[in-house]
C-alpha cells in the first residue's frame, strides 16, 4: 500500500460519520440511477419489441407522383439534371401492392412483406360501440412481418385462417365490451355493416393497439371496404431493424413510393421516453451532487482538524502533490465503496422490481415492471458519481496542499 | 578551509518578519549561524527571541524575507517549493517544539513515515529500523501505541526518533527535552550526541536548559532576533 493510501485510510476512519452522508448519497444516486434507467429503457425495449411485432420495422405506402419540378441544366439532351423535392406529391395509397412486394422482396435487408388494407370502422355489440380500425391481411404473410402468432392469448390462429367471417380481436377491447371467443360482433364500415365471429385474441401489451387494431382475412376486408385491388400499406420485416431509416430512404428512392421506418414513425414515443430517461438521469444524479457535497465539506473539515499532521508531513519531506494525493485518495475510497455498494443495490433493485408482480395499466399493460440491465448504464452512474464527487474533491485538496508548513505550526495558516 | 568544508548547513544575514500591518515585527534580523558535521550546537535565549522561528527557516519549512541559506554548499533559500521538500526529506530531522506527532498513527508508524517516503528502504527493514530507534529512546515497549495514548513526554520521544528516522545529515530540534524528565532528558540528549559522534550528523537544538547547554559544543545565545 503507497504511504499516502496507507494516510488517507486512516484519516477517513477519523471521521466516518461526516463521510457516511457522501457515502449514503453515492449509493442512493446510483442505485436509483441504475433502478430508473433500467425501467425506462425496460419499457422502452419491451414498446420497441411490441410495435415492431405489430406495426413492422417498415411501411411502404402512398406512391409517389412524379411531379419532381427537374429540368435539363443545358438545353434538352443535357446529362445534368436539376431535380427538386420540393415538389414531391403522394397518391394516396398503393395501386399494385403484388408488384411492390415482389421488388421489396428483393432487397437484401427484408425478410417478408405483408399487404395490408387499412380503415377506420365501428364495432358494435349490442348496445355498446366502439371505433376501431380492421386491418385486413392475408395472414401467412403478415405472421412474416409480425408477431402476432405469438401474441395470441385465447383462441386458435387456424379458426381465423380457415373462416372467412373469422376476425382477431385485442384483450382490451374484448374486456371492454365483455366479448369472448365465438361471440359475434357487428362492423360497420362504409355505410356497410356486416356480422363477424372472434375467432382468438391477441394481446400486445400496448393499450393504444389492444383496444382498437380488429384484423380481418383479406378477402372480407376487400369486400367489406369495397376494394377489390390495391392496398394501404404494405408492412415490411427487417433482418437488421436498426438499418430501417437508411433502407427506407433507399426503397423509397428505388420504387417510388413512401417508406416510413419504425424510428420516424414512432418517434413522438421515442423522444418521450428518451426524455423520460434523461429527466431520471437529472432527478437522480441531485444525490451524486450532494454526495459530491457532502464530501467537500467532510474533506473540508477534515483539512481543517489535520492541519498539523499536513504540517508535519510536510516537514518530513512529503511533497504538496502527495498531500493532494492523500486527500484525493479519501474521496475515491468512499466513492469506489459507495458505487459497488450503489451499482449492487442497483443490480437487486432492478431484479426485485422486475420480479415483484406489479402490474401496470395505462400505456402499457404488464403484470411487472420491465427492466433493460445494461451495462452502460453503470457505467453512467458511477462516472456521474466519479465527476462529482471527485470534481469537489479536489477543492479541499488543492487547499490542503497550498498550505504552508511554517505557517501551520505558527498557526497563521489561512 | 577544512572548516568551512565541515559546515553542512549555514546561513548568513537571516531577516525575518513577521504579522501584517500594525502588528508586523521584525522577528530575525540578520542572523548569520551555520552547524558543522559531527558537533551538537545550542541556541539559547529568552522566550519570544525567535529561536522557533529561525529554526523553521534552518529546516527549509518556512522562506526568509531576506539572507541565505545553503545545505552541503547549495543554496536552498531560494529554490522552489519542491526543491527545499526534498531537501526536508533527506537532509533535515525535525523536532517540533509543541505538536509532535500524528496522533491517529501508532508510534511506530510515525516513525516509519519519513523513510516511506523516502523509499529507500524495504518495509521490513523500515520496520526493523523504527523498532531499534523507538528502543533507543526508550519506548521499545510502546511501538504499537496509538500518538493519542501515549504522555507528552512519549510523544516527544517518538518525535525524536522519527527525526532521525532518515538518517538525516542535520537534526533540528526545538526543546527536544522540554517534557522530559532529568532521567530523559539525558537519555534524549546522549542519543543525539552519540549521533553526532559516530554518524557526523549536525544537531542543532533550542534548549533552556542550561544543564544541557553547558554540555553542548558550542552555546550561541540569542537576544531579540539577533546571535549575541
Ligand atoms: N504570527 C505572528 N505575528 C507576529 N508576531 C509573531 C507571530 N508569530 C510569532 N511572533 C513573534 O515572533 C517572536 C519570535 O517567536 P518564536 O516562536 O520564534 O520565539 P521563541 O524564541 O521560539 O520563543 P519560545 O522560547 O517561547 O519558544 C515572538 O516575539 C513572537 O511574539
Ligand atoms: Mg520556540
Amino acid at each position: 500500500m503507497s504511504p499516502n493510501l496507507r494516510i488517507a485510510f486512516r484519516f477517513l476512519t477519523a471521521k466516518k460519520r461526516a463521510m457516511l452522508m457522501s457515502l449514503s448519497c453515492i449509493v442512493l444516486g446510483v442505485g436509483l440511477f441504475v433502478i430508473t434507467q433500467a425501467t425506462t429503457s425496460g419499457f422502452e425495449k419491451f414498446f420497441i419489441k411490441t410495435i415492431l411485432g405489430t406495426n413492422g420495422a417498415m411501411r411502404v405506402q402512398d406512391k409517389i407522383q412524379d411531379t419532381m419540378r427537374s429540368m435539363a441544366a443545358g438545353g434538352e439532351n443535357s446529362k445534368f439534371r436539376i431535380s427538386s423535392r420540393e415538389g414531391r406529391k403522394y397518391i394516396e395509397g398503393i395501386e399494385e401492392p403484388q408488384l411492390v412486394v415482389n421488388a421489396l422482396m428483393k432487397f437484401a435487408n427484408v425478410s417478408g412483406a405483408s399487404i395490408v388494407l387499412n380503415s377506420p370502422a365501428i364495432l358494435r355489440n349490442d348496445s355498446k360501440t366502439d371505433s376501431i380500425k380492421i386491418f385486413g391481411i392475408n395472414l401467412d404473410d403478415h405472421l412474416r412481418v409480425s408477431d402476432l402468432a405469438s401474441q395470441i392469448v385465447d383462441g386458435k390462429l387456424e379458426d381465423f385462417r380457415n373462416s372467412p367471417s373469422g376476425i382477431l380481436i385485442g384483450r382490451e377491447l374484448c374486456n371492454r365490451q365483455g366479448l369472448a371467443i365465438g361471440d359475434s360482433i357487428i362492423i360497420d364500415a362504409r355505410g356497410q355493416q356486416r356480422r363477424y365471429r372472434i375467432s382468438a385474441i391477441y394481446e400486445t401489451g400496448v393499450s393504444d393497439i389492444d383496444r382498437a387494431y380488429v384484423y380481418l382475412n383479406m378477402g372480407e376486408a376487400r369486400s367489406l371496404l369495397k376494394k377489390p385491388t390495391g392496398a394501404t400499406y404494405i408492412q415490411v420485416n427487417l433482418i437488421d431493424k436498426d438499418r430501417a431509416p437508411e433502407d427506407a430512404v433507399h426503397i423509397e428512392e428505388v420504387l417510388q413510393h413512401q417508406a416510413r421506418s419504425w424510428q420516424w414513425r414512432e418517434k413522438p414515443w421515442l423522444s418521450a421516453f428518451k426524455a423520460l430517461s434523461i429527466s431520471s438521469a437529472i432527478t437522480t444524479s441531485v444525490f451524486t451532487l450532494i454526495a459530491g457535497l457532502a464530501m467537500l465539506n467532510t474533506l473540508a473539515m477534515i483539512v481543517i482538524e489535520k492541519t498539523k499532521d499536513i504540517a508535519i508531513l510536510r516537514s518530513m519531506g512529503y511533497e504538496r502533490k502527495d498531500i493532494t494525493q492523500i486527500f484525493l485518495w479519501q474521496a475515491l475510497i468512499v466513492l469506489a465503496i459507495g458505487t459497488s455498494v450503489g451499482a449492487a443495490l442497483g443490480y437487486a433493485g432492478t431484479y426485485a422490481v422486475s420480479r415483484i408482480p406489479m402490474p401496470v395499466t395505462g400505456i402499457f399493460r404488464t403484470e411487472t415492471f420491465q427492466v433493460y440491465i445494461s451495462p452502460w448504464h453503470y457505467v453512467a452512474a458511477v462516472l456521474m458519481a466519479a465527476v462529482m464527487v471527485m470534481g469537489a474533491s479536489i477543492i479541499p485538496a488543492r487547499r490542503a496542499a497550498r498550505m504552508e508548513p511554517g505557517d501551520i505550526v505558527r498557526g497563521t495558516s489561512t | 578551509m577544512a572548516e568551512a568544508s565541515n559546515a553542512v548547513l549555514r546561513c548568513t544575514n537571516l531577516h525575518r518578519h513577521l504579522g501584517q500591518g500594525e502588528g508586523r515585527v521584525h522577528v530575525l534580523r540578520g542572523v548569520s549561524f551555520e552547524a558543522e558535521r559531527g558537533q551538537v550546537c545550542a541556541i539559547v535565549g529568552p522566550s519570544g527571541c525567535g529561536k522557533s522561528t529561525l529554526l523553521y527557516l534552518l529546516g527549509l519549512l518556512d522562506k526568509p524575507g531576506e539572507g541565505q541559506i545553503t545545505i552541503n554548499g547549495q543554496l536552498m533559500s531560494n529554490h522552489d517549493d519542491a526543491a527545499r521538500t526534498a531537501a526536508r526529506c533527506a537532509h533535515i530531522g525535525f523536532v517540533f517544539q509543541f505538536h509532535f506527532l500524528m496522533l491517529e498513527f501508532t508510534a511506530l508508524d510515525n516513525v516509519m513515515m519519513p523513510m516511506r517516503k523516502l523509499g529507500r528502504l524495504t518495509p521490513e527493514e523500515m520496520m526493523a529500523r523504527a523498532h531499534a530507534l523507538l528502543t533507543s529512546v526508550g519506548l521499545g515497549e510502546k511501538t504499537h501505541r496509538l500518538g493519542t495514548q501515549l504522555s507528552g513526554g512519549e510523544q516527544q520521544r517518538v518525535a525524536v526518533a522519527r527525526a532521525l528516522a532518515n538518517q538525516p545529515a542535520i537534526i533540528l530540534a526545538d526543546e527536544p527535552t522540554g517534557n522530559l524528565d532529568v532521567k530523559n532528558s539525558a537519555v534524549i540528549f546522549d542519543l543525539l550526541t552519540s549521533l553526532a559522534k559516530e554518524n557526523g550528523q549536525a544537531v542543532v537544538l533550542v534548549t533552556h536548559n542550561p544543564d544541557i547547554a553547558n554540555r553542548c559544543d558550542s552555546v550561541r545565545p540569542m537576544r531579540d532576533g539577533l546571535f549575541v
